[in-house]
C-alpha cells in the first residue's frame, strides 16, 4: 500500500477545473516533484493535500486511511505537514520560538499544568527546546537563533519553514517551492537538505520550477497540465516525454533545462 | 520588540500589588470617592485583561461591554429574585458569559480584522437591546436596582480590596500564560492562522479559547461592578464601554500584560483629576488614541524603550 494515494481528486473554482481528475501515488522514503507549467493546479493540489481546500471529488489516502474532509491541523497530526511558498514563519518571534511553537502536536501537559509551570512541564519544554535548536542546526541556522524571523535573509527563512515542518515530526512533507529564487549554491545546499530529511525517514513531495534540481533531487516525477496529470515516471523517463515536452514548448529555456 | 516583553517584571508587579492592597488602603480607606475609584480602575483594568488576550491571537474585541452586562445582570437577577449569594453568583456569571461566548464565538471568530471587530461591537448593541427587551425577566428600561451587597463586602474599602485582588490574579494568570506554551500559540495566530494551521494547531479551538476566556474576565468585571453599584441597566455598558476596554490595551500597549492596567488606571484617573472637562471625554479619548498611534504605535509601555533608541540616535 502507498503512503500517499491521490485519487480521482477534481477541485472546481466556479467554472474553472484547477486541478481535473488527477490519480497518483507516493511510496513511502521516496522523493516525489510535481512540476508543471504556471497556473497547472500544481499548488492547488498542494493545499488540497494538505487540507486547505476540500476536493470537489476524489479521495486522498494516508496509509490507505481517507484525509480528505480533515482540517489541516487534523492532517498534520497524522504525520503530514506542508511547507509554504516564499516565506511564510512567525515573522515578530525569534528562530528558536518558531521552531518551539511547532512542537505544538507533542505537548502533553494541559494548559494549567502549563500556567503552573510543573516540573513535568518544565521537562518538557526543555526537551522542545533542545530539539528545536538541534533542528536549527541541522539547517545551517545555529547561532541564529535569537534572531526574529522578521530579520532573517530569504535563504534562511526558507530553511526556518523547513525547521518547522520538521520539527511537527512528519512522515509525508509537502515542499512548496523549495528552491525558488535561489542562487546555484544555494540550491547545491537546499537539495542536500531535502536529501538529509529523506535520509532521516521523511517522504519528500515537492512543487518546483527548478528543473536542473528537480531532475537530480527525485526518484520520479509527476507533470500537470492545464489541471491535468499528463506524465509520471522518473527523471529519465521525464526528459524524454513526448507530451510533457509539448506542454513545455515555448519555454525554450526550461527546456534547455530538461 | 516583536516580541511580547512578557515578564512584567516581577520587582514592579511586587511593587503594583504592594501599593494596591497597602498603600492605597492605609491612604485612603476614610475616602469613598477615590475608594470607588479605583476600585472601577481596577475592575476596568481586569476587563480589559481579557481584550488584550484577544488581542493576542490577532482579533479586536469590541464585545466586552456585551459580557460585563450578561455578568451584571447574572448577579442582579439571582441576587434579587432567587437570593442567590453573591459568592455563588459571580462564578456563575462568569459561566453564564462562557456559554454565550462560545455559542457566538464559534461562528464569527473566523472573521478577522475590521470584521470581526465590527461585528463584535454589534454584539455589544444586541446585548444591551436584548436586556431591554427581556422582558419581566429583565425588567426593562427600568433595570434591575437594590441588589444585594455581597456577604463580607458591605463597605467600599472591603469591595475595593475584592477588586485589587481580582486584578491582581488577572494579572498573574494572563503573565503565566503569556509566557507559557499555550501563550506562544495564541501569538502564532495572530502571525499566521494558515502556517500554524500546517503545524498541527487547532486554530478554532485556540481562538475560542481566548475569547470564551476573555468574555468570563468581562463577566466577571460586570457581576464585581453590579455588587457594588447595587443595580444594573441596559445602558450600563454601551458600544463607548466596549471601545474604552480596547482602548485602555492600545494606550497602555499591546506588547505586555501590563499594558492594558496601566491604560486603564491612566484614564480613569486622570478623568477623575480633570471631572471638570468630563463631558470632553469623548474628544479626549479619541485624540489620545491618534496621538498613541500616531507616536507610541507600541503604547505607553513601549516609552521607556522608545526613549532609549532616540537617546543612542542623537549620541
Amino acid at each position: 500500500m502507498s503512503l500517499l494515494a491521490i485519487e480521482g481528486v477534481t477541485r472546481r473554482f466556479g467554472g474553472l477545473i484547477a486541478v481535473n481528475n488527477v490519480s497518483f501515488s507516493v511510496e513511502a522514503g521516496e522523493i516525489l516533484s510535481v512540476i508543471g507549467p504556471n497556473g497547472a493546479g500544481k499548488s492547488t493540489l498542494f493545499k488540497l493535500i494538505a487540507g486547505f481546500v476540500k476536493p470537489t471529488a476524489g479521495h486522498i489516502l494516508l496509509d490507505g486511511k481517507r484525509i480528505d474532509g480533515l482540517r489541516p491541523h487534523a492532517i498534520a497530526a497524522r504525520g503530514l505537514v506542508r511547507t509554504f511558498q516564499e516565506t511564510t514563519v512567525f515573522r515578530e518571534m525569534t528562530a528558536l520560538e518558531n521552531v518551539t511553537v511547532a512542537h505544538h502536536l507533542r505537548r502533553r501537559a494541559s494548559i494549567a499544568a502549563e500556567l503552573l509551570a510543573t516540573p513535568s512541564v518544565r521537562a518538557e519544554q526543555k526537551e522542545f527546546l533542545s530539539d528545536s535548536r538541534e533542528i536549527l542546526a541541522r539547517l545551517g541556522l545555529a547561532g541564529l537563533e535569537n534572531e526574529l524571523a522578521r530579520n532573517l535573509p530569504h535563504g534562511h527563512l526558507r530553511a526556518l519553514g523547513i525547521a518547522m515542518a520538521l520539527a511537527v515530526r512528519p512522515r509525508v512533507i509537502l515542499l512548496d517551492e523549495p528552491f525558488t529564487g535561489m542562487n546555484s549554491e544555494e540550491t547545491e545546499r537546499a537539495v542536500e537538505i531535502v536529501r538529509t530529511i529523506r535520509a532521516g525517514g521523511v517522504t519528500v513531495v515537492l512543487v518546483e520550477h527548478d528543473m536542473g534540481a528537480v531532475m537530480r533531487i527525485s526518484d520520479r516525477i509527476v507533470v500537470l497540465n492545464f489541471g491535468t496529470l499528463i506524465a509520471s515516471g522518473t527523471p529519465a523517463a521525464i526528459q524524454q516525454d513526448e507530451t510533457v515536452i509539448d506542454a513545455y514548448l515555448g519555454r525554450a529555456d526550461e527546456i534547455a533545462a530538461l | 520588540m516583536g516580541l511580547i516583553r512578557l515578564p512584567l517584571a516581577p520587582v514592579s508587579f511586587a511593587l503594583f500589588a504592594a501599593v494596591m492592597l497597602l498603600a492605597v488602603p492605609l491612604a485612603l480607606a476614610g475616602q469613598g470617592y477615590w475608594l470607588t475609584v479605583l476600585t472601577t480602575a481596577a475592575l476596568l483594568a481586569f476587563g480589559s485583561l481579557g481584550v488584550w488576550l484577544t488581542f493576542s491571537i490577532g482579533r479586536i474585541n469590541i464585545a466586552q461591554g456585551a459580557f460585563a452586562l450578561i455578568g451584571g445582570y447574572v448577579v442582579a437577577i439571582l441576587g434579587t429574585r432567587y437570593h442567590v449569594s453573591f459568592w455563588l453568583a459571580l462564578p456563575l456569571a462568569v459561566l453564564v458569559s462562557m456559554l454565550v461566548a462560545t455559542l457566538v464565538g464559534w461562528p464569527i471568530l473566523r472573521l478577522r480584522g475590521v470584521y470581526f471587530a465590527m461585528i463584535t461591537l454589534s454584539l455589544t448593541e444586541v446585548a444591551s437591546l436584548a436586556f431591554l427587551n427581556g422582558g419581566g425577566f429583565t425588567a426593562g428600561a427600568s433595570g434591575i436596582t437594590s441588589i444585594p451587597r455581597p456577604a463580607l463586602l458591605s463597605s467600599s474599602l472591603a469591595i475595593y480590596i475584592a477588586s485589587a485582588l481580582l486584578l491582581l490574579a488577572g494579572i498573574v494568570i494572563a503573565w503565566r500564560f503569556a509566557v507559557s506554551p499555550a501563550g506562544a500559540v495564541f501569538r502564532s495566530l495572530r502571525q499566521g492562522e494558515e502556517l500554524a494551521a500546517s503545524l498541527g494547531i487547532d486554530i478554532a479551538r485556540y481562538r475560542l479559547l481566548a475569547f470564551v476566556a476573555s468574555s468570563g474576565m468581562g463577566g466577571a468585571a460586570g457581576a464585581m461592578f453590579a455588587a457594588f453599584q447595587q443595580n444594573i441597566f441596559p445602558t450600563s455598558y454601551t458600544v463607548n464601554d466596549s471601545v474604552n476596554f480596547m482602548l485602555y490595551c492600545f494606550l497602555g500597549g499591546l506588547q505586555s500584560v501590563a499594558g492594558p492596567v496601566v491604560g486603564a488606571f491612566l484614564l480613569v484617573i486622570a478623568f477623575q483629576l480633570l471631572s471638570a472637562i468630563q463631558k470632553y471625554q469623548a474628544l479626549l479619548y479619541g485624540i489620545f488614541m491618534i496621538a498613541a498611534m500616531l507616536f507610541l504605535p507600541n503604547g505607553l509601555m513601549s516609552l521607556p524603550r522608545v526613549l532609549a533608541a532616540r537617546r543612542r540616535r542623537d549620541e
